[in-house]
């Protein structure tokens, strides 16, 4: 992002003069500058009071609360917390969630770097394969490609027609079972590598050349330079997605309501946390026990970022003081 | 000479055709969707094959005239009005309190730096829940306010990114035009706001994005079905208790998509400078 400045020529003639000025106005300017301030942040400064901080306290109280939407709020103290040690359900959306995170930010992740290795060279048609593998993560979040997931992994779709050209013939409902279902949410996930993929490779285009030259020279195999010159440069990359991945990998909520029809079916293994708290709060109207799932799951990322920051001093990799990133 | 010669020829040959045949299964999804939905419909199920056997347009009739007097063309303007609008609102607001932070020291200006940044990692389940019991008690259920008015109150995404770019612009250009009499106001509209808009394209290709796919704040606020926005419709459309013609349901996915894939090839330079610069999720 390049912008050029056409006013640069004339800046320094301006700039005594300038403080000058400001040595004149100053009382004016420390009064007037609070309030232009505010003025200018006022758009979020609304937003933020109406629709974050007020509403995050209203939810924290109905957390406590036997709420449905019809009457007032009652104060139940712990009790959503208790039904929720013993909601079978509660547990087996955590245990979904859990499997699809851990198992689609780091397939992700790997994914994007292996590909990105792969394009970081001189080669022809590059942007064009570059588009190609990126076009998935523009397209992916549409609900388009979700209901042509579904039909693509139904007994008589696509994989199991390409399994059958590949000698492997099978009808089994891949989003109709409940051991593969989660999967194939899993894969729509992986299959979105390539906005990660643009990032590895403009982390991967900052090492500067010599390293590896001075590695060469040295002995070092390919597998050592990718561990000690090429993981290391992009670990504040790595770290970065990892933060914004975990986050939105925990509250994944529309590919989930498409792909099993807004039920979290088969056997709930679809049921991702987010598709519980939305059942609860908006199908039974549970809006004290939906605001508590909602809590439990600020507490989880909260915990899941704070670990990710706190080890980040062991395994992220700053060059200079300044940081990359 | 010779050797390296065939050696290099054998590199390039094998990584074009692993990355063609790789790429050809990124996007067969996609154009099997495509394929479908000029397939007539007993062609569509038990094949792999991308090739129609006959090309038909029928699926696209059917889709379009959905059900009754309800049709795409609704659907369409509906997505439009609300990717528009939330769109415009986002990319201004932001500007503004982007400005308010980059140029301005006011009191407590960290404080609330610190707090935007907060809020990008709140899960919005917390927070959807009292918003819907306001909106609803405002008598907004069913409306388009509880979907647009909260993106004029800036985004912090985009807040963020603008805000880095404006503090490539050097301070002296603000200066000396505050020798020349203008106001914060004139030096945010007249020469921060034009000289920032390689971010405030950036922000509205992915707010556009973003609210074209939006699909929770649609099914919880819009209930009607003359105000269900494309992702609503194609959603009730592919229920699998209510429909089976797929035929129209991918004629429909497929059109659906057009909006995102024009935008992205007019823009491609913006997105992915955007993307590999700060992080942003496309």
């Amino acid at each position: 992002m390049k912008w050029r400045c056409p006013l640069w020529g004339h800046l320094h003639i301006n700039f005594s003069v300038e403080s000058q000025m400001r040595k004149k106005n100053k009382f004016r300017a420390v009064t007037s500058h609070h309030l232009a301030g505010y003025m200018f942040i006022l758009p979020w400064l609304f937003g933020f009071f109406a629709f974050t901080l007020v509403p995050m306290a209203a939810s924290l109280y109905f957390s406590f609360t036997d709420y449905d939407i019809f009457a007032a709020p009652v104060w139940s103290g712990l009790a959503n917390f208790a039904k929720m040690m013993q909601d079978e359900v509660f547990w087996k959306s955590l245990s979904v969630t859990f499997i699809y995170v851990f198992f689609s930010v780091p397939l992700r992740l790997i994914f994007a770097l292996a590909i990105a290795m792969l394009f970081n060279r001189r080669a022809k048609m590059l942007r064009f394969y570059q588009t190609v593998y990126y076009l998935p993560s523009i397209l992916g979040g549409s609900i388009a490609v979700a209901v042509m997931w579904r039909r693509l992994f139904m007994s008589d779709g696509a994989l199991n027609a390409v399994l059958g050209i590949l000698g492997t013939p099978t009808d089994i409902s891949w989003i109709g079972n409940e051991n593969t279902a989660l999967w194939t949410l899993i894969i729509l996930a992986v299959w979105q590598f390539g906005s990660s993929m643009l990032i590895f490779l403009a982390g991967l285009k900052q090492i500067p050349e010599s390293y590896y030259e001075a590695a060469e020279i040295d002995g070092a195999s390919k597998i050592t330079q990718f561990f000690r010159i090429t993981l290391p440069h992009l670990t504040p990359v790595i770290f970065f997605n990892l933060v914004m991945q975990i986050i939105n990998g925990f509250i994944v909520f529309t590919q989930a309501f498409v792909v099993s029809g807004g039920t979290g079916d088969p056997m709930n293994s679809t049921l991702v946390y987010s598709l519980y708290v939305y059942q609860r709060a908006f199908k039974y109207n549970e809006m004290g026990y939906g605001s508590a799932l909602a809590w439990v799951l600020v507490l989880i990322i909260g915990i899941f970022t704070a670990i990710v920051f706190k080890s980040s001093s062991s395994w992220v990799y700053y060059e200079s003081k300044e940081g990359q990133k | 000479m010779i050797q390296s010669k065939v050696n290099r020829i054998r590199n390039a040959v094998l990584f074009h055709s692993s990355v063609v045949i790789l790429g050809f299964f990124m996007l067969y999804p996609l154009l099997w969707m495509i394929s479908n939905s000029f397939k007539p419909n007993d062609d569509i199920f038990g094949t792999a094959s991308l090739i129609p056997s006959t090309i038909v347009l029928d699926n696209y009739v059917r889709g379009w005239n959905f059900v009754g007097n309800l049709n795409f063309g609704m659907f369409f303007l509906n997505s439009f009005f609300y990717a528009g609008v939330s769109t415009i609102g986002a990319v201004l607001s932001s500007a503004l309190v982007a400005f308010g932070f980059a140029r301005i020291r006011f009191f407590a200006k960290n404080f609330w730096f610190v707090c935007m940044l907060v809020t990008m990692m709140i899960p919005f389940q917390v927070v959807m829940i009292p918003q819907y019991l306001v909106f609803r008690s405002l008598g907004w259920v069913n409306s388009y306010a509880p979907l647009i008015i909260p993106m004029f109150m800036g985004q912090p995404f985009f807040i963020f990114l603008m805000l880095q770019f404006i503090r490539g612009i050097p301070l002296e250009l603000d200066e000396s035009a505050r020798i020349d009499g203008c106001g914060y106001f004139r030096i945010f509209a007249q020469i921060i706001f034009p000289l920032i808009t390689p971010a405030l394209i950036t922000s509205a290709i992915f707010n556009f994005y973003w609210r074209w796919d939006d699909f929770l704040g649609p099914l919880l606020y819009l209930n009607k079905p003359q105000m269900y926005t494309v992702s609503i419709a194609l959603r009730m459309f592919s229920d699998p208790s209510s429909s089976t013609d797929w035929g129209a349901i991918f004629s429909m996915a497929t059109l659906s998509l057009l909006p995102i894939l024009i935008v992205f090839i007019v823009f491609q330079k913006y997105i992915v400078q955007g993307i590999s610069t700060t992080g942003i999720k496309g």
